[in-house]
């Protein structure tokens, strides 16, 4: 047996799921929510997965994050009692939601909608700080990238929805194909003796039967997601270089977690993204979890502040 | 004089025997991870099949995706020349040309057994077999049932995603929100049809249409074809292996 098929024999018996990467929760322990703040939260429906930010007075209480269901709605409520879970609070005890994502107007709680271009600027801007101008946002299904202003304002932006060369949901459907679980994936790539060329830089379908080719001319696992992961950046790059790059770079969404494609996209585009730490000094030293998965979410939930606020004022 | 015409396309190896201008044999198979090797077993299964001795296939012809894989041979043929000749071979009033392999899917605008203007996608899965397989895949039915049920919908749901990858995952919320089966599939033929037909236009489409490749046998994508062309289209007996048959008629004239 060849590498290759030990690897797909191995999958098919324990059957394991590789494309599942880990989904998260988190509570701030150090907000009291019932002290009398604004409760805003944001809930991001992608179509791969999807995020609940709760703030309380534009400070993060608590997120949830997990695979996307088959509806939008069912998504969003289980995103919303996941970020709730053990902290008391209910629904009812929100001032404002809004919602964001592919599935932002299934959102049942949200009074408003917003586009998720809109929302990951601004929770973008927020969680890397005000001197991020270029942000890459890798999410399940499409490729975004956008140029924003100080206060996280798009300026300008290119997105790739089409095709799932350079999405999540692509590199999920590799790493099943190769039997590499998703999260070592990034890894993984880099144990190579050299790095290889890319493979075909378009159709995922067309990269995996190229994958197969190599696996049958001997390449071994780790060399194939190496030139899957370069196809991927450079793919990505093609779309960043578009919209033109402004330092500083901040980089979001899941695939923002695999190092394999982030570092092969500042190779190809020769610049870094910043380091994946809040801006927030007191987030940093608190060690609140940097998850780059939040946010589109966060992004809707500080609008959804701004918002209760207005709703507040009248 | 007997040739042999190997295909070896982005799923499965096709070879056919020719002898004196009459096919008397055709054998297929998937390629799997030794395409060179099931193509050499193929030719020995052909030669079987048609009772004759391996040694009296004078010439062999290749052509496809892969045939850089293929076993010794005596002439190499590109696919859109192969399909060409194939083509105006069993229909030669065919005046376009509609290849949909399981990778690729291509437009050809034939005249005299060879191809004055192309058209392909190659970089993409949408529009190829490949897209059908995995959407019939996800709805757990053979290829060519695929194609029947496709046909008994009454509504036609649309399918938004343009990628194979995203249409897949489209297709699995549609069976979650208990879409009738034969909905989903004739959507699902008819988004395949759309990007064949708005691409082969770009060459101009002439009658007689002819459909060849994997995907000819799928009578859903076809009806949606004719949909689309607002024209009839023709398809041989044995689509699949018109660029095999092309392989073999480019040995038998060298």
């Amino acid at each position: 047996m060849t590498a290759h098929e030990t690897a797909r024999a191995e999958t098919q018996q324990e059957n394991r799921e590789l494309w599942r990467w880990e989904e998260s929760r988190w509570t701030n322990p150090d907000i009291d929510w019932k002290a009398g703040g604004i409760i805003s939260a944001g809930i991001d429906v992608g179509s791969v997965s999807t995020q609940c930010v709760i703030m309380v007075d534009g400070e993060l209480y608590a997120y949830g994050s997990l695979r996307s269901g088959s509806g939008g709605e069912d998504s969003a409520l289980r995103g919303a009692s996941r970020a709730l879970e053990g902290t008391g609070m209910t629904v009812d005890d929100w001032h404002y939601c809004v919602g964001t994502g592919y599935g932002r107007v299934l959102v049942p709680m949200a009074k408003k909608a917003v586009t998720e271009i809109a929302c990951h600027g601004r929770g973008a801007n927020w969680m890397y700080g005000p001197s991020i101008r270029t942000i890459l946002d890798m999410g399940g299904q499409d490729c975004k990238v956008l140029r924003v202003d100080e206060r996280g304002k798009i300026v300008n932006f290119a997105m790739n929805d089409k095709c799932a060369a350079g999405a999540g949901r692509g590199m999920e459907v590799f790493c099943d194909f190769v039997g590499v679980p998703i999260t070592e994936a990034g890894e993984r790539s880099f144990q190579v003796d050299e790095e290889p060329r890319a493979v075909s830089t378009t159709c995922v379908i067309f990269a995996k039967s190229e994958a197969a080719s190599l696996l049958r001319e001997g390449w071994d696992v780790n060399s194939v997601l190496a030139a899957y992961s370069l196809a991927t950046a450079q793919r990505v790059v093609e779309l960043m270089q578009r919209v033109g790059l402004e330092p500083e770079l901040g980089i979001t969404g899941g695939i923002a977690k695999n190092r394999g494609v982030s570092e092969r996209i500042e190779k190809e585009i020769g610049m870094k993204f910043n380091a994946r730490t809040w801006h927030n000094p007191e987030y940093a030293e608190k060690e609140v979890p940097f998850d780059t998965q939040i946010a589109g979410a966060a992004g809707a939930a500080l609008f959804a502040k701004a918002l209760a606020e207005k709703q507040k004022g009248k | 004089m007997i040739t042999a015409g190997i295909d070896i396309g982005g799923r499965d190896i096709k070879v056919l025997l020719l002898q004196d201008g009459k096919v008397i044999a055709r054998t297929k198979a998937a390629g799997g991870f030794e395409q060179g090797k099931v193509a050499e077993n193929l030719v020995t299964k052909a030669a079987d099949d048609a009772s004759v001795q391996r040694e009296h296939i004078e010439r062999i012809g290749v052509t496809g995706s892969g045939k850089k894989y293929a076993p010794p041979h005596d002439v190499d043929i590109t696919e859109i020349g192969s399909i060409a000749k194939g083509a105006t071979f069993v229909m030669p009033s065919a005046k376009t040309v509609i290849d949909s392999g399981a990778e690729d899917s291509r437009g050809l605008k034939v005249e005299n057994g060879t191809a004055k203007d192309f058209v392909t996608n190659d970089k993409c899965a949408a529009g190829a077999g490949a897209f059908c397989e995995s959407m019939a895949r996800a709805l757990e039915v053979s290829l060519e049932e695929f194609g029947k049920i496709s046909l008994t919908s009454a509504k036609p749901v649309p399918i938004n995603a343009q990628c194979a990858v995203f249409a897949e995952s489209e297709v699995v919320s549609l069976i979650n929100s208990k879409t009738p089966t034969e909905d989903i599939a004739r959507a699902v033929n008819d988004a395949l049809a759309e990007r064949v037909v708005a691409m082969v236009k770009r060459i101009g489409v002439e009658k007689d249409v002819l459909v060849v490749g994997g995907l000819a046998k799928n009578v859903g994508y076809l009806e949606a074809l004719k949909r689309g062309f607002q024209t009839d289209v023709m398809v041989p007996e044995y689509p699949e292996y018109i660029g095999a048959l092309g392989a073999a008629l480019a040995a038998s004239e060298q």
